[in-house]
């Protein structure tokens, strides 16, 4: 484990639970962190690419981190998006950071 | 029925460029697309949003892009069937295809192109378990047809433009209207905003916020909704149309039931030749394909569409020699008459 990688524990729409290293040194965010684990099929999670537009990588925070605060963007799309609860975010526009580690989220039912 | 060389699926930029490549080679092509526009998700998603990674383009928006590449291909003629969705596609005893769409529009090609991207754009539609039973008996997820709700009641669920602007024009023909977001605060233009808050004032739009709804109410027809108000108890709204309204979501759609080999939600190719689906004559390029290494990238999209129209030709005229022809050297010759060449350098010996 290289020293800027953070531990994450990631709960797949199955159930299942999955304990992963993020780096934080590539830019990274929660999305693409579960595209590189392959913790959900291609096509079903970030579909828009990372621009807040489509609520395939919404996800529910499990743990009390103190995230940074949602943009207008992730807003709107929240507000669009259905399953959506107090805790929802989008994968997407959550970077990878030193601040994440122990981090746990469930990622929501695919809609 | 419409002819063509290479039909192409999807007018997004792989769909665009491929329209160049195939001019090149004399090759006609049709484009069907989903969208009422060409552009694909450049101009449905993100027209405004700049792209980096154009090569010998610093940045370039979307939406640009999109103009351009209809530009460049201009004097190739392509043709447009737009506002259809490609729904079925048959082989034919000399091996040319007919697809169809979903309004019955025939078209007749010896090569199919798939450049649909992540699929067709399609209403997303709310997680309501019995809402499949209602969908055209009350439930619309598209308003095509004003006066289907002249003197009728109608809710309508969503919190962006759409939802807002369908909401307003409505109550000038339905006997009520009842918007339900699940958020107090509208991301609509101002003015619709505030337009929607003047016509709840006036009592002509009945708001209510913060609120799902969660189940369906009917027999044949939909008769009410049941309602979730955040501190309330849930409550029955009577009415006769239910319009969600939540923006459009690409699906991959009828293509998935087209026999071609489906991996990761997109269409598996040979990436090594050409760039041909299982199926001799279909091809998949842009992001809609799949193979070892892949990038979702537009100008993997560009590569891969070249490639793919050199195979074309050997396709349909199986018997011609051909080889490459750079643009600088030959030109482009359009099918509308028009010429591009290099200007001739002017040459003067010195007496």
């Amino acid at each position: 484990m290289s020293n800027q990688d953070v531990n994450i524990k990631i709960i797949d729409r199955e159930g299942v639970i999955h304990e992963v290293l993020a780096p934080t040194d590539m830019n990274m965010n929660m999305m693409e962190v579960v595209r590189s684990y392959e913790i959900a099929p291609e096509g079903t999670i970030g579909v828009c690419g990372g621009m807040a537009m489509c609520a395939s990588c919404q996800c529910y925070i499990e743990s009390d981190h103190e995230l940074p605060e949602k943009s207008e963007d992730e807003e709107a799309m929240l507000a669009e998006a259905f399953y959506v609860e107090d805790n929802s975010r989008l994968g997407c526009q959550i970077r990878i950071t030193p601040e994440l580690e122990g981090l746990k989220i469930t990622l929501a039912p695919e809609s | 029925m419409i002819e063509t060389d290479i039909l192409i699926i999807g007018a997004g930029p792989t769909g665009l460029f491929t329209v160049f490549e195939a001019g090149l080679l004399k090759l006609r092509c049709h484009l069907i697309d989903a969208l009422p526009q060409p552009g694909g998700q450049c101009s449905e998603i993100y027209p405004k949003k700049p792209i980096y990674d154009i090569p010998a383009y610093p940045e370039i928006l979307a939406g640009d892009l999109t103009k351009n590449l209809m530009e460049q291909i201009k004097q190739f003629e392509p043709g447009f069937t737009l506002g259809e969705r490609a729904d079925t596609i048959e082989k034919q005893e000399d091996g040319t295809f007919i697809v169809t769409t979903n309004k019955g529009t025939k078209h007749h090609a010896p090569v199919v192109a798939i450049a649909g991207g992540l699929g067709s754009f399609e209403p997303r539609k709310p997680p309501i378990s019995n809402i499949k039973d209602f969908e055209d008996k009350g439930v619309e997820y598209i308003i095509k047809e004003p006066e289907l709700y002249r003197d009728k009641d109608v809710v309508i669920a969503g919190g962006g433009d759409s939802a807002l602007d369908w909401s307003i024009f409505l109550t000038d023909v339905a006997k009520s209207v009842t918007l339900i977001h699940r958020r107090n605060e509208f991301r609509g233009a101002l003015d619709s905003v505030e337009k929607v808050q003047e016509l709840k004032n006036l009592g002509k739009i009945r708001l209510i916020t913060p609120a799902e709804v969660k189940g369906i109410l009917g027999e044949d027809h939909v008769t009410g909704v049941a309602v979730e108000q955040k501190g309330k108890e849930p409550f029955i709204v009577d009415t006769n149309h239910f319009i969600p309204l939540f923006g459009l979501a690409p699906k991959l759609g009828p293509i998935a039931n087209w026999g071609l080999d489906i991996e990761k939600n997109a269409i598996k190719v040979n990436n090594a030749l050409d760039y041909q689906s299982n199926i001799p004559g279909i091809y998949a390029i842009g992001d809609v394909n799949t193979y070892p290494g892949k990038l979702k990238l537009i100008l993997c999209g560009f590569h891969e569409a070249t490639l793919m129209c050199q195979s074309a030709y050997k396709r349909i005229y199986p018997d011609k020699k051909y080889v490459m022809k750079y643009t600088t050297v030959g030109g482009v010759e359009g099918f509308d008459g028009t010429k591009k060449e290099a200007p001739k350098a002017v040459v003067k010996a010195i007496e």
